[in-house]
């Protein structure tokens, strides 16, 4: 018997996240060729995104367009997308291991008495079952782990499986009608962005990185340079975060953020194994630091033992020129 | 006002893994509150302070656990409880449903806990308890006031900020940034001693093994692999800086 496959797609600034290709690959690492594909996708003037959507999708697509959707409510959101579980009975649902996908699926596995898997970087199918590998520790430790029974919900981290292609798939587009939830609990009074137009540190392909090293607020504005001529992310130690150069929501580590991108940058930033445990699985990781026994210069592929002052604004005409 | 925190107690964050026999070696490990379960204490604690009321701390695990909840008490949380049977071994699917048969019979204003465990990392135990006692939630906050029956909330989204209003009673995680927890007083920790310490079993909270079985099952365990160690650069740094570039360029880097 075919099963159904949902995932949650997610949109920002209008777009469609790249995690939502991620999760939609996942799904066909990990079901069988009859098996059905699903999306939901909730929001305000979001009918571009269905329509992109619908490139990668075969099944339905299911689309929520209302002026209450336009913010994270995570009580409307969850209204809506259970409404639309109930008619789908997915065998799993699946979704990225963002702000909203992490706050979405342990409500969805609670309701659906459900397992969840938060923060898969690799799907294997063997002859009996799909395994899903997931950090410990903050990625000192990975574990593989199956499902026992009953449906199932998966996050996935960005950055760490392959979008999904396009396709010929025809998707069904099908419109929900949004009715608000019975009793709303809730209210979203403001939202105050601060990432807007920004690369989103865990997708961020470059991610340049300031510790206590730094020195001030204004020292991460050579950083921001370096970034955005590399259209990566800023990230930072958790002493830049404490001493309040930076917003706590930068914190790369144990207690942080967990970032697995193609360049790490690491200025001004000693090694501290709590920072090690979030940014030690990036393909390749370069250290500044002034101190040359710094540790952090023993997990690098590339150190520069130098002022991050003077070392970084050269990188940044250097690469500059590269790309030129 | 009633006030719950829901702890755990990971590995200190300095450990480093080790995997012995198929399992992560728990040899002279030092445990420690997952750190961001201090934050949900501490913010009981200052919540109390304002309103009034009575905190208690709820865990779920082995006896080495009474320690971190001793640790909560010195802090100053006024009650504990310890629910630690052998036929809990479960996932967040069990863990959220021994919690929840808990819960079904407290009264409670505000329950708090922490963003995600350091060790796991599964950040879905506090929500799913939310969704079981059907009660709103707001994760990852980073302000609460309490005003009445209503609460305030900052919350934090990747980097944006929200500000909610929630109905209590709401279950609320913590993030860095809500606030600095404190060490527990030499004069807390001797008042910790007294204070009530409550054990129960699944069989106290009405459940059977099989009502908590867990949905998943880990099949291995492993360690990243090594690193080799990289090269420090030569030279003046302007030339560090080109070769760098030109070193990036030729290890195939997929930028954008
Ligand atoms: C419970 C717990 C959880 C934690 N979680 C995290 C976490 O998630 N993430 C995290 O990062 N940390 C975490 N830490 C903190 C961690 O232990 C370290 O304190 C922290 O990582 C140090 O940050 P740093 O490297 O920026 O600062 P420091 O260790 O002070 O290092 C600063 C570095 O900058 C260099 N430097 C100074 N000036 C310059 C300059 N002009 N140019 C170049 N180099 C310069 C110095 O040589 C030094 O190496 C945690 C700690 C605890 C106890």
């Amino acid at each position: 018997m075919s099963k159904s496959y949902v995932v949650i797609a997610e949109v920002r600034d209008g777009k469609l996240r790249q995690v939502t290709l991620e999760a939609l690959q996942s799904i066909g690492l990990a079901k069988e060729h009859e098996d059905t594909v699903a999306a939901v996708v909730l929001g305000h003037q979001i009918s571009n995104i269905a329509e992109q959507l619908s490139q990668y999708v075969s099944g339905q697509i299911h689309v929520v367009d209302h002026k209450d959707l336009e913010f994270y409510n995570a009580e409307i959101h969850f209204s809506v997308i259970k409404e639309v579980l109930d008619t789908l009975s997915p065998h799993a649902v699946f979704l990225g291991h963002t702000a909203s996908g992490r706050d979405l699926a342990p409500m969805i596995a609670a309701y659906l008495n459900a397992g969840q898997l938060s923060d898969v970087i690799s799907i294997e199918k063997t002859e009996s079952e799909v395994r899903y590998t997931r950090p410990l520790y903050a990625g000192k430790a990975f574990e593989q782990k199956i499902f026992t029974e009953g449906p199932q919900v998966i996050t996935i981290r960005p950055n760490n499986i392959a979008v999904a292609n396009i396709s010929d798939a025809q998707a069904e587009i099908i419109t929900v009608e949004y009715s608000p939830p019975l009793s709303l609990r809730t209210i979203v009074r403001d939202v105050i962005r601060k990432t807007s137009g920004k690369v989103d540190l865990t997708e961020a392909k470059i991610v340049v990185s300031g510790g206590r090293g730094v020195k001030s607020m204004d020292g991460f504005k050579p950083l921001q340079e370096l970034a955005d001529v590399l259209n990566g992310a800023v990230g930072a130690s958790r002493a830049a975060c404490d001493a309040g150069y930076c917003d706590y929501a930068m914190q790369i580590g144990q207690t942080g953020k967990v970032v697995t991108p193609e360049i790490y940058i690491a200025c001004g930033i000693s090694g501290a194994i709590q920072h090690l445990a979030g940014m030690s699985q990036s393909r390749i990781i370069i250290a500044i630091n002034k101190d040359p026994e710094a540790p952090i210069f023993k997990l690098a592929d590339y150190g520069i033992v130098g002022d991050l002052f003077v070392v970084v604004p050269l990188l940044t005409e250097e690469f500059k020129k590269a790309l030129a | 006002m009633n006030i719950y925190v829901i702890l755990k107690q990971t590995f200190d964050t300095e450990e480093k893994i080790v995997i012995q026999d198929g399992n992560i070696s728990d040899d002279g490990v030092k445990y420690v509150i997952n750190p961001y379960d201090e934050y949900a204490i501490e913010e009981a604690l200052r919540q109390k302070e304002q309103h009034g009321g009575n905190i208690t701390v709820v865990s779920i695990g082995p006896s080495r656990l009474a320690e971190a909840l001793r640790t909560a008490l010195a802090m100053g949380a006024d009650e504990a409880v310890h629910v630690s049977d052998d036929a809990i071994h479960g996932d967040e699917f069990s863990v959220s449903k021994v919690l929840a048969a808990y819960f079904n019979d407290q009264s409670y204003d505000l329950i708090l806990g922490g963003n995600f465990s350091i060790d796991s990392g599964g950040g879905q135990v506090a929500i799913r308890l939310s969704q079981l006692l059907n009660i709103p939630h707001v994760s990852s906050i980073i302000k609460l006031d309490v005003i009445g029956a209503q609460a305030i909330v900052l919350r934090d989204s990747e980097g944006d900020t929200e500000k909610l209003e929630v109905t209590l009673p709401a279950l609320f995680t913590a993030q860095q940034g809500l606030n600095d927890p404190r060490y527990p007083s030499l004069p807390g920790i001797m008042k910790a001693k007294k204070k009530p310490f409550h054990h129960l079993t699944l069989d106290d909270l009405g459940l059977t093994e099989t009502e908590i079985y867990a949905r998943t099952e880990r099949l291995s365990l492993s360690l990243p692999p090594n690193r080799k160690s990289g090269q420090i650069l030569q030279g003046e740094l302007h030339e560090q800086a080109a070769q760098l570039v030109q070193l990036l360029k030729h290890s195939e880097v997929k930028a954008n």
